[in-house]
Parts: structure tokens; C-alpha cells; sequence
């Protein structure tokens, strides 16, 4: 199972908000099943596109993910998966 | 007097509720303390309190309180479709809510938006589920990249609706750029009422589709005199939008500027705010005024008094500047909040420490 972790930015619109574990082969299924556990979440991290907003990264094995707009970056069986917000603000 | 006692005003750092008391206005409470309010709409079919929140880093979202902001709900996102697109082969997705506009009495749980990049959307269900307005997206003038394009922004935007009191299927919209359209079909054709209209910028001042209004309003009880102030003037229709009549101040200042106040019962009075055009767009000579016309446009009045005269920078954009009644309010650049309980002859400064305004609403 590869393991989800996100920034402590998101609690604020998800109570409750921790890692979670997935069985995902890609960057997309493991949000698929996210979305999932907290509905709504996914609207905050990819546009209706299907691509990651501008100011989300992810990152896998601590390497951002390199296929932005399909998610198609694959998790390994024990990857860890870090959901954060790029540095830009105002 | 207005019994109104109740001020929202929409700022890059949160929703700031003002309550009228014995003493005064004082700030109530914030909501959404941090994130950047872009869009406050008070619906008087049902008094809900809307807003759009416009985050930097997890997209655009709307959010609803029935209880004046004791608790929030949100909606989902409006999306565009799959399919749509900005141009043949580039996708379009939502950049930003830019207004919100009930549907009229007959249709308690419709809502209109207008968003950038160019999509109007309606909800049948309080919200619950918006859709694209098809037949505005794919109509010809849209497709066209002279004819829509964005102003100040990389797309072109829906900032205005409106909706004719007398038949909720006739609405106005305003594009920045592109200009006014309107439908008598409740959405199912659009036709283009710019004539008029100069578009200075453009090669062709005179075109039919490309125009840069700021705002557009109508007078509720006479709803086919419309107001608009625009990139290059203030312009009045008295026919409902079939020709514009340009009301810029020749001599004085009321000439570019975002903000418009309409009197929804005096079809001849009109406030707006205006700006040093438009390389600079800080006030006139550091000094902030707001012009009032009581003879639909032929003559403009200036009114400073209560207003800061000296190295003052404020803008006020678009949809910061609210009427009901006798009380006129406006939010600046700036944070600046300003009151006037006469009909802007005189004026108090609320707050001098609020972050950029982007809208201000009376919610009561």
C-alpha cells in the first residue's frame, strides 16, 4: 500500500484530514480513492481538466511527478505520495 | 432612510460584516479570514448570503450561509465541460467567478454566473448543480479572438447580469471584452446591443462585438434605462440597449473608472468613481471623488466631502461600490471603506485597514 500525506493547508476544509493509505498505481487512482474517503477534495487539487492546479505540487518518492495534466506518474507498491502547495502567495 | 443594517464587504483576505448600531457601523464578524473574497451576492428572493472565494493554490469555490454567516455551506464547483473550449484544441477550465445574479421571483431556484474565460452558467437548483450556458459559449462572436478577448486579465470575463424585473427570460450580460449581450429566450439566443459603443483601443472604434465595459446595471423600476461604465466613457440606453448614448462628463473628471451606482427608482441618477485613464489608474490628482448625475447623465457633480483630498492612491474596482436607498458604500485598492448616508453629498471613512477590497454588498 503506498501512502498519501498532505499539507496541513488543506485541514482547514477537511476536518480530519490525515494520510491515508491506497492501493494505486498511478497518481490519479491514488486521488481517485481519496476522493473517495473526503468528498470534494479532489476539486481542490486538479481543475476540471483532470490537470493539477498551478499551485499544487505532488510529490513521489520525494520527486515532483512529472505528468501534470493526465496524473499518469506511477506509485510503487510502498511509494510515498506528499500532496503540497507550491510556494506563492500574497 | 434606509432600515438597512448590514454591510458585506468582500476583501483579498476575507469577508468583513459590518453592523449598523445605535453608536454607528462597527465590524460585526469575518468570515473566511485569509482567503480572497471575489464575488459577495446577497439573494432577496431568499436572503442567503453568497461568496466566491478565489484561492491561489485550490481554485475557485462558492460557498452560501441561510443564517447571515452563523454557519456556510458550499456548492460544487461549476465546471466547464469536457469539451468546451477556449479555442479549437485548448481546453477551457474555470478561472474565476467574477458575479452572481438570482433569476428572477418566477424561478426561486435559479442562479446565474458569469466567470472567465467567457462562460456564463446556470443553476436550476439553488446551486446545487450549475451548467455552461451553451448557446452564449458557441456563439460566433465568441469564437472569435477579435471580437472576445481578455481585458487586464489573459481571458475574457462575464462581470455583469442582468435580469429585467418585468420577465426573468430577459437578461443582459457584459463581457470584458467583448461588450452587452442580451436574450429574450431565458438563454437560448444572445444577440449583441453595443450600438454606440466606442472601443477606442481597437483599430475599428465602431465594432459590433469587441467592446470593455467595466460594469453594467439597470434601473429596477424603469429596467430599459441601463447604465454602463466603460473603458472609454460612461454610456446610458434609454431603449433597453438597442443604442448608447455616451454621458461622459466632457469637462470634469466622470470619464474612466470601474465603479457605478444606479438609483433603481430616479432613472436619471447615477454615481460612479472615476480613475486617471488607464496607463496609471490611480485617483484624480491623489484625490478621491465620487460624480453623481441627477439628469441622466447631461451634467456631473463632484462630491469630496468627507473624502481624502491629498495622496491618495485608491482605486475602487467594479463591484465595490454598493447603493440602497440613501446609503452609498465603497471599498478601495487600498482597504479603505467609505460611508455616506445622504446620497454621497457627505461621506465617513468605516475602516482605513482593510486589505484590497474586491466587493461590497448591502445584505439586508
Amino acid at each position: 500500500m503506498a501512502t498519501v500525506s498532505f499539507t496541513s493547508a488543506l485541514n482547514r476544509f477537511f476536518p480530519g484530514l490525515k494520510a491515508e493509505q491506497v492501493d494505486a498505481p498511478t497518481v490519479r487512482d491514488a486521488l481517485e480513492q481519496v476522493e473517495r474517503l473526503y468528498p470534494g477534495i479532489i476539486d481542490y487539487l486538479v481543475d476540471e481538466q483532470g490537470g493539477l492546479r498551478k499551485h499544487v505540487n505532488i510529490f513521489v518518492e520525494g520527486e515532483l511527478i512529472t505528468d501534470r495534466n493526465r496524473l499518469s506518474d506511477p506509485l510503487g507498491p510502498n511509494a510515498d505520495m506528499l500532496v503540497f502547495q507550491a510556494l506563492s502567495g500574497g | 432612510m434606509s432600515l438597512s443594517t448590514v454591510l458585506l464587504i468582500g476583501t483579498s483576505k476575507g469577508l468583513v460584516e459590518f453592523r449598523r448600531h445605535s453608536k454607528g457601523w462597527a465590524i460585526g464578524a469575518v468570515h473566511f479570514l485569509g482567503m480572497p473574497v471575489s464575488v459577495v451576492f446577497t439573494d432577496s428572493r431568499t436572503g442567503a448570503w453568497w461568496v466566491g472565494l478565489a484561492h491561489r493554490h485550490w481554485g475557485q469555490k462558492l460557498h452560501f450561509s441561510r443564517d447571515e454567516g452563523r454557519s456556510w455551506q458550499s456548492v460544487p464547483t461549476p465546471r466547464y465541460p469536457a469539451d468546451a473550449a477556449l479555442r479549437p484544441g485548448k481546453p477551457a477550465s474555470l478561472k474565476k467567478i467574477w458575479c452572481m445574479q438570482g433569476a428572477g421571483p418566477d424561478k426561486p431556484g435559479g442562479l446565474w454566473l458569469g466567470t472567465e474565460p467567457g462562460g456564463l452558467f446556470y443553476s436550476g437548483d439553488e446551486g446545487q448543480h450549475f451548467h455552461l450556458v451553451e448557446s452564449l459559449w458557441n456563439h460566433p462572436s465568441r469564437l472569435d479572438e477579435n471580437q472576445w478577448f481578455g481585458a487586464g486579465r489573459d481571458f475574457p470575463f462575464i462581470h455583469s447580469i442582468v435580469v429585467d424585473p418585468r420577465d426573468s427570460d430577459h437578461v443582459y450580460i457584459a463581457v470584458s471584452c467583448a461588450g452587452v449581450f442580451e436574450t429574450t429566450d431565458g438563454g437560448r439566443s444572445w444577440a449583441p446591443r453595443n450600438q454606440g459603443l466606442i472601443a477606442a483601443y481597437l483599430p475599428n472604434p465602431d465594432v459590433e462585438v469587441g467592446h470593455d465595459p467595466h460594469l453594467l446595471l439597470a434601473c429596477r423600476a424603469k429596467p430599459d434605462v441601463l447604465w454602463q461604465q466603460n473603458h472609454c466613457g460612461i454610456f446610458r440606453s434609454t431603449d433597453g440597449g438597442q443604442w448608447w448614448d455616451n454621458v461622459t462628463d466632457k469637462e470634469g473628471i466622470a470619464d474612466y473608472g470601474f465603479a457605478l451606482a444606479i438609483d433603481h427608482q430616479n432613472p436619471d441618477r447615477a454615481w460612479v468613481i472615476p480613475a486617471v485613464s488607464d496607463e496609471v489608474r490611480i485617483a484624480h490628482g491623489l484625490a478621491l471623488c465620487v460624480c453623481v448625475t441627477e439628469d441622466g447623465g447631461r451634467s456631473w457633480r463632484q462630491l469630496r466631502n468627507g473624502l481624502p483630498q491629498e495622496h491618495c492612491f485608491d482605486i475602487v474596482f467594479r463591484h465595490s461600490l454598493a447603493v440602497r436607498d440613501n446609503l452609498l458604500a465603497f471599498g478601495t485598492t487600498t482597504g479603505n471603506l467609505y460611508l455616506s448616508e445622504d446620497f454621497g453629498e457627505h461621506w465617513q471613512c468605516l475602516s482605513f485597514s482593510l486589505a484590497r477590497v474586491d466587493a461590497v454588498a448591502f445584505a439586508d
